[in-house]
C-alpha cells in the first residue's frame, strides 16, 4: 500500500515565509468568520462552516493514519459514532459536565482503537481495510439494537454538554469557536508531530515497512499508538457533533460515513497538513452549493469525484501545490 | 420444522450472495481492484426488472432483460472507467467507486423515482407444502433452484471451459497469464459483464422480498465482501462457500438468537437484540476465520 501515498510532507505548510504567511491568512479569516457572515446577513452559514470544522478535524484524524501511516482504515467513522454516543448517553443519564463528557469520549474511542488496532494491525493492506470495516459494521449494528437508548431510531438530547465560562453550545457562534480551538489544536499538533522523531518513524514505516523493521523500530507498538490517538480525536469530533445536531443515530457509524470521510481526506490530499479539512470545506460546500440548485445533488457531486480521480491525482493540496509552483515558476 | 425452513432460507440467501460475490471476487482477486459500485449494480438490475416487468406484464420477461440490459451495462462501465482504474491504487479506485455509487444511486432515483414495486408472479404465490407439515413459499424455492442452477452453471464455467481456465490463471498470476498470450483486459470486459447479469439476477430476485430501492446495494455489498474475504479473494469457490456460510449464519442466527434472548430479555429487547447479534456474528466469523487463515478458506493465489 505504500505505493497508494504521494510523498507531499511539509511542502505545503511549516516551512517558508509563503506557508506561514497563507497559514497566518486562513487563520484570521476563519476567526472572522461567523462576524462577518453575521454582517452580511447570512448567519445560517455559521452552522454550515462548523459542520466543515467538525468534519475537518474527524477527517485529519482520518488522514493521520490513512496518509501518514499508509493504513487504509475503512472505519474511522466508529469512532467519531462512539464518541457521540458516550455523550448522548451521559446526557441522557442526567450528566451535563462537559469536561466529564470528552473525558469519558477520549477513554471510549481510545479504548475502542486500542482494541481494533491491537487486531487488525497484525495486518495489511485489503485484510486491514476489511478487517476494520467489519469491526465498524458490528458496532454499526450493536448501536442499532441497543433499544434503550434509540435504537435504529437514534437518541434525541435536550441540552448540551455544559463547558462553563457561562458559554451555551447551543448559540451557534460559540459552537463555531469551540470546534475551531479543536481543529486548531489538532493541527498544530499533526504539525509538530510530522517531523518529530516518533512523526518520522511512523512516515518512515509507510514508505519502507521492512527497512524501518530492520532499523529496529517497534513497528507494531508505534502504528497502535498513534491507531489510538487518531481514535480519541475521532471521538472528540463526535463528542462536538452531537453537542452541534442535538442527536445521534446509529448511521453515524455507517460504513458510508467511513467511506465520506475517506474521500475527504482523498479529495483534500492523503498524508498532508491541511488535506483532511480542505477535502471536508470541499465536499460540504460542494454538496452545499449544489443542494440549493438541483435535488440531485449527489449526482453531480459524483461526478466531480470522479474527475478528482481522473484529474488531479493529488488531490486538492496538490492541485494548489501545482498551481503556485507554476505561478511562482512563470513569474 | 421452523428450523429446516429457517435453513432452506439462509441457502437462498447465500445463493444469492454468491451471484453477488462472484463478480466481485474475480475482479478484486484478478485485478486487485475495491469496486465499492458493485452493489450498486445489484440495485440497477432490481430497478431494471422492476420497471420491465411493469412494462411487459410479464415476470420471466422483465427478468431477462434486466440481466441482459445489466450485463451490457456493466461492460460498458468497465470498458469506459473501471479499466482505467485497474493501475491505480485502491484509495483512487475506492473515491471513484464511491462517487460511481452516488451518480448511479441519483441516476435511477432520476430515472425511476426512489423505489419501484415488484412482486413475485402469481402462479408463485401460495406455498407448497415439501414434507408433511412443512409448508414453504414456492416462490422461495424458485429462488433456492435458480441460485442452484447457476452456483453449478458457474462451477462448470470456471473449471471446465477455456475461459474459466483462463480466469484461473488470471487469479493465480495475471502478469503469467498475460505473458502466455491471454488477452486479460478484454477477457475482464466480459467476465465483468457476467458479474454484472448475475448481481442482476440476485437483484431481481430478492426484490419482491426485500424492497426495489434507492440504496439497497449498500449494505449487501459489505456483506459481498465479507463473503469473498472469508472464501478466499480471487475464488469462486471460496465464494460459493462462504456465501452459504455467512447467509446460514445471518438468517439462523436472526431466529435462534432471538428465541435464545427471549428467554431473559423482554420480547422488546429480544426482537431488536437478536437480528443485530446475528448480523455481528457475521463479521466475529470473518475476524476469526481472518485469524486463522489470513488468506481465506480457499486461496486462489499460488
Amino acid at each position: 500500500m505504500a505505493d497508494a501515498v504521494p510523498s507531499l510532507d511539509g511542502a505545503w505548510v511549516g516551512t517558508g515565509r509563503t506557508a506561514k504567511a497563507v497559514t497566518g491568512l486562513l487563520a484570521v479569516a476563519a476567526l472572522a468568520c461567523p462576524w462577518l457572515l453575521t454582517a452580511l446577513d447570512m448567519g445560517y452559514y455559521i452552522t454550515l462552516a462548523s459542520k466543515v470544522l467538525v468534519f475537518g478535524i474527524a477527517a485529519t484524524s482520518l488522514n493521520l493514519v490513512l496518509g501518514y501511516g499508509g493504513l487504509v482504515s475503512f472505519g474511522h467513522a466508529v469512532f467519531v459514532g462512539l464518541g457521540a454516543y458516550t455523550t448522548g448517553v451521559l446526557i441522557t443519564e442526567g450528566v451535563h459536565n462537559g469536561a466529564l463528557h470528552l473525558a469519558a469520549t477520549l477513554l471510549v474511542s481510545g479504548l475502542a482503537a486500542l482494541v481494533i488496532g491491537a487486531i487488525s494491525l497484525r495486518t495489511r493492506g485489503v485484510y486491514f481495510i476489511m478487517i476494520t470495516l467489519a469491526f465498524a459494521q458490528m458496532l454499526f449494528y450493536l448501536a442499532n439494537s441497543i433499544k434503550g437508548y434509540g435504537g435504529d431510531e437514534g437518541l434525541n438530547i435536550k441540552t448540551r454538554s455544559l463547558i462553563g465560562f457561562g458559554l451555551d453550545l447551543k448559540d451557534t457562534t460559540t459552537f463555531y469557536y469551540l470546534a475551531l480551538a479543536v481543529l486548531a489544536l489538532a493541527l498544530l499538533a499533526l504539525h509538530r508531530f510530522v517531523p518529530s522523531r516518533l512523526g518520522r518513524a511512523f512516515v518512515a514505516m509507510r514508505d519502507d515497512d521492512v527497512r524501518a523493521e530492520a532499523l529496529g523500530l517497534p513497528t507494531f507498538a508505534l502504528r497502535l499508538v498513534v491507531f489510538v490517538v487518531a481514535g480519541m480525536v475521532g471521538g472528540v469530533a463526535g463528542f462536538l457533533t452531537v453537542n452541534q445536531q442535538g442527536y445521534v443515530s446509529p448511521n453515524l457509524l455507517h460504513w458510508t460515513q467511513s467511506g465520506t470521510l475517506m474521500v475527504m481526506v482523498i479529495l483534500g490530499g492523503v498524508g498532508t497538513l491541511w488535506g483532511g479539512v480542505l477535502g471536508a470545506a470541499a465536499l460540504l460546500l460542494l454538496q452545499e452549493g449544489l443542494a440549493a440548485r438541483t435535488q440531485h445533488w449527489e449526482f453531480w457531486t459524483g461526478w466531480v469525484l470522479l474527475a478528482v480521480v481522473l484529474f488531479a491525482r493529488h488531490g486538492l493540496v496538490g492541485m494548489l501545490q501545482g498551481a503556485w509552483a507554476r505561478l511562482r515558476g512563470g513569474a | 420444522m421452523l428450523f429446516i425452513e429457517q435453513a432452506l432460507n439462509g441457502l437462498q440467501f447465500g445463493l444469492m450472495l454468491f451471484l453477488l460475490a462472484a463478480g466481485l471476487t474475480l475482479v478484486f482477486g484478478v485485478m486487485d481492484m475495491i469496486n465499492l459500485a458493485h452493489g450498486s449494480l445489484y440495485m440497477v438490475g432490481a430497478f431494471l426488472a422492476a420497471w420491465l416487468v411493469q412494462q411487459t406484464g410479464s415476470f420471466v420477461w422483465g427478468v431477462l432483460g434486466a440481466i441482459v440490459l445489466t450485463a451490457l451495462f456493466g461492460m460498458l462501465l468497465e470498458a469506459t472507467l473501471l479499466r482505467t482504474l485497474y493501475a491505480r491504487d485502491h484509495l483512487s479506485q475506492v473515491l471513484a467507486t464511491f462517487a460511481l455509487i452516488l451518480i448511479l444511486n441519483d441516476g435511477v432515483k432520476m430515472l425511476f423515482g426512489t423505489d419501484l414495486p415488484l412482486s413475485a408472479p402469481a402462479a408463485l404465490d401460495g406455498p407448497v407444502e415439501l414434507l408433511p407439515g412443512l409448508m414453504y413459499p414456492a416462490y422461495r424455492l424458485l429462488i433456492l433452484g435458480v441460485g442452484l442452477a447457476l452456483a453449478l452453471l458457474m462451477y462448470v464455467l470456471v473449471s471446465h471451459t477455456r475461459l474459466g481456465a483462463w480466469v484461473r490463471a488470471g487469479a493465480s498470476n495475471r502478469a503469467m497469464t498475460e505473458m502466455m498470450g491471454v488477452d486479460v483486459k478484454r477477457l475482464f470486459t466480459v467476465v465483468f459483464g457476467i458479474g454484472a447479469g448475475l448481481c442482476a439476477v440476485a437483484g431481481a430476485l430478492l426484490g419482491p422480498l426485500l424492497a426495489v430501492q434507492v440504496g439497497m446495494g449498500e449494505n449487501i455489498l459489505i456483506l459481498a465482501f465479507v463473503v469473498i474475504v472469508i472464501g478466499g479473494i480471487g475464488s469462486i469457490r471460496g465464494a460459493l462457500v462462504g456465501a452459504v456460510l455467512v447467509g446460514g449464519i445471518d438468517t439462523l442466527g436472526r431466529t435462534l438468537l432471538q428465541q435464545l434472548l427471549r428467554e431473559f430479555l423482554s420480547p422488546q429487547w429480544a426482537s431488536a437484540a437478536g437480528p443485530a447479534m446475528a448480523s455481528i456474528a457475521v463479521y466475529v466469523f470473518m475476524a476469526a476465520v481472518l485469524a486463522l487463515r489470513p488468506q481465506g478458506l480457499f486461496p486462489a493465489r499460488g
